[in-house]
């Protein structure tokens, strides 16, 4: 095991198939000699050359559809996009065209494409650099949608998307770069199919990805020590989404909470709620809640972002609220 | 245009040129049967026709080779007949059928044929650009001496993908030739009231791509240049562009009315007709006889014919098959 951070996770696991497959080649804005607006890419260029590490202009429907056609003619190309806000100048190739080929082909066509983009608030970067779309991508047939919030899930779902025949995209949240975990870089299989329950607790299930993991887990613990027993569900993939997963952990709690960084009205928290209400309905003791961002665009100021994005707090009270009071 | 009426060339191969007008008069029928067939109901959806352009698809086509990738647009009946596309295949899908190319899930726009590096039809106007570029980028990095040829119209030109593509084709020297079938109307809105320089070639110099406008009603003319422009490409000198100046003599849909040309226009073009145009001109080379084009049109007639009993026959894409390509299968 190794000891490392999210962002290293993700450049290790970037490196690794750049070196096993020639396939492979990244491409995207600044990912060459700036090293990554995240600094992800940092020495990949001086490893694999400019052939490899690409850097593209600020065109991200023409790079992100030069993805597709690479990927179409035989390459495995990972295209970064810098900001989920910046990828819906992509969103044509995307949807039309990523998504859509092998179904509209008959197909006949194969889109082996990875986009990795970072998503998500909390660095004061206002309303064009912060927001949680990926519900929208996860809205989409003919794309998977990852979202690791762990270092071991940062590495895996890289090498797993490469080798997956259909678009993946990969939506990493910003904050999580400097998270520091410990990976296993000799693992070769990983598993993309299943959410992860990463505690478990009898008395509600609080349901998240990516980067609210960590809130939720902190809640927890002030959970624990009033007698909540919470467990919690790490989604990992949003699309196809681990719904059996949600239904066990329901059945045993009989109740749930949603954690998502999204705007609630229209939301992939949404989605889960309504499958919680189609598949566990008896179950359930109480309405399912939700935590989400309050419905504005991003703020810039710090207090303000605070007060948009969900924090422990809420997420304690929304558990506590439906949980009876033990004693 | 002060151009000649077709090009002049020394020496014209008589096959090659009854191949040529052969292709077209098939995209032709090809077309006129789907019109009819639309009128029956038997064929649905969106109809672009070709009918008037057919130099274009013909005539740039015979410079890529069936390792090349072809990215065509919604108007592509005759660019996936000039692949070498059955008639059998597209119409069926056209009827929704499931021997159709496309499993009757794409319809008149959306044909594609991998086996031939036929990427299709793209109904996002530009839309297929950024696709192109990536071909060409695969085909680069991989040392392949393929080439990619993209089909698109004037109406593309206005949008941000076909500026971002040309840059990102530039400035990596990708291999592609970008072929803008320049038809004068981006659906119904006519190319002066949608480009302030509406000399397409030119917008090719801001990128440093060589580039020139070529008849698009001469095939001769079209193939010549296409040759040209491919064999530059091919060299590694990187992109290039082609401004074919054509016109399409149907409405820009079955559903559109055209009310935005006159009558008049439509007349003015129809006389230089590329099919009518070129037939005169083999006939005064005395490469054409009568009974070469009654030999002709009667192969077309029955290829034609058996396109519709095959399409007529064929069993419909079975609904349990809905999902089954929207995402690979786990034996793929």
């Amino acid at each position: 095991m190794t000891k490392l951070t999210y962002r290293e996770a993700v450049r290790a696991a970037m490196r690794k198939a750049l070196r096993d497959d020639p396939r492979v080649f990244l491409m995207g804005e600044d990912v060459g000699r700036y090293g990554g607006a995240f600094a992800v890419s940092l020495g990949l260029l001086a490893e694999f050359g400019p052939e490899r590490v690409r850097d593209a202009p600020l065109s991200e429907s023409a790079f992100v559809g030069a993805g597709i056609g690479a990927a179409l003619g035989g390459m495995r190309p990972i295209v970064e996009i810098m900001t989920i806000n910046f990828s819906m100048l992509a969103m044509d190739q995307i949807l039309n065209n990523a998504a859509t080929l092998r179904h509209m082909s008959g197909g006949q066509l194969s889109v082996p494409l990875v986009c990795r983009v970072a998503t998500g608030g909390g660095r004061q970067m206002a309303a064009q650099h912060s927001h949680s779309l990926e519900g929208w991508y996860a809205h989409i047939p003919g794309i998977k949608v990852m979202t690791p919030a762990t270092v071991p899930d940062a590495y895996g779902m890289v090498l797993a998307a490469l080798r997956e025949p259909d678009p993946v995209f990969i939506f990493e949240h910003a904050t999580l770069y400097p998270l520091e975990g410990e990976l296993d870089e000799g693992a070769t299989s990983f598993d993309i199919t299943h959410a992860a329950v990463v505690q478990s607790g009898s008395d509600v299930t609080l349901i998240t990805y990516g980067g609210t993991l960590g809130k939720t887990m902190q809640a927890t613990k002030r959970l624990a020590s009033e007698g909540i027993e919470a467990e919690v569900i790490d989604l990992r993939t949003l699309r196809p989404l681990d719904t059996p997963t949600i239904v066990t952990s329901v059945a045993k709690t009989h109740r749930a909470v949603i954690i998502d960084e999204a705007w609630r009205t229209g939301s992939f928290a949404a989605e889960i709620s309504a499958q919680i209400m189609e598949k566990a309905f008896d179950d359930l003791d109480a309405p399912v809640a939700r935590v989400c961002s309050a419905e504005a665009p991003m703020p810039y100021a710090k207090h303000l972002e605070e007060a948009t994005l969900p924090q422990v707090d809420q997420i304690i009270a929304a558990a506590r609220e439906m949980v009876p009071r033990h004693g | 245009m002060s151009a000649p009426d077709i090009s002049a060339r020394a020496t014209v191969d008589r096959e090659h040129s009854l191949f040529l007008l052969r292709e077209m008069l098939r995209i032709r029928r090809f077309e006129e049967k789907a019109a009819e067939m639309y009128s029956l109901q038997k064929i649905h959806g969106f109809l672009h026709l070709y009918i008037g352009e057919e130099a274009t698809g013909v005539g740039a086509m015979q410079a890529f080779t069936q390792q090349d990738a072809i990215v065509a647009t919604y108007r592509e009946h005759g660019h996936a007949l000039a692949r070498g596309m059955s008639a059998n295949v597209l119409m069926a899908e056209m009827y929704g059928k499931a021997t159709g190319c496309s499993h009757g899930h794409g319809g008149s726009m959306h044909f594609f044929d991998a086996s031939r590096r036929f990427y299709g039809g793209y109904a996002i106007v530009g839309g297929g650009l950024p696709v192109a570029v990536g071909l060409a980028l695969a085909n680069k990095m991989q040392k392949r001496p393929a080439i990619t040829g993209c089909y698109f119209g004037d109406g593309a030109v206005a949008e941000g993908e076909f500026h971002e593509s040309l840059n990102l084709a530039a400035l990596w020297k990708l291999p592609v030739v970008f072929l803008c079938e320049n038809n004068l109307y981006a659906m119904g809105t006519a190319l002066e009231r949608h480009q302030a320089q509406t000399d397409i070639s030119r917008k090719a110099d801001a990128y440093g791509l060589p580039s020139s406008a070529v008849d698009g009603m001469d095939v001769l003319a079209v193939e010549d240049a296409t040759r040209k422009s491919a064999d530059f490409v091919r060299g590694g000198n990187g992109p290039c562009l082609l401004e074919f100046r054509t016109y399409r003599f149907r409405a820009h849909s079955m559903a559109d009315p055209d009310l935005y040309r006159t009558k008049e226009e439509i007349e003015t073009w129809k006389k230089r007709d590329p099919i009518v145009l070129f037939e005169a001109k083999l006939r005064e080379m005395g490469l054409l006889a009568d009974a070469d084009l009654a030999r002709i049109e009667s192969e077309i007639a029955a290829e034609i014919a058996e396109a519709v009993r095959f399409a007529e026959a064929s069993p419909r894409e079975p609904i349990e098959d809905l999902l089954k390509d929207v995402e690979a299968g786990p034996s793929k």
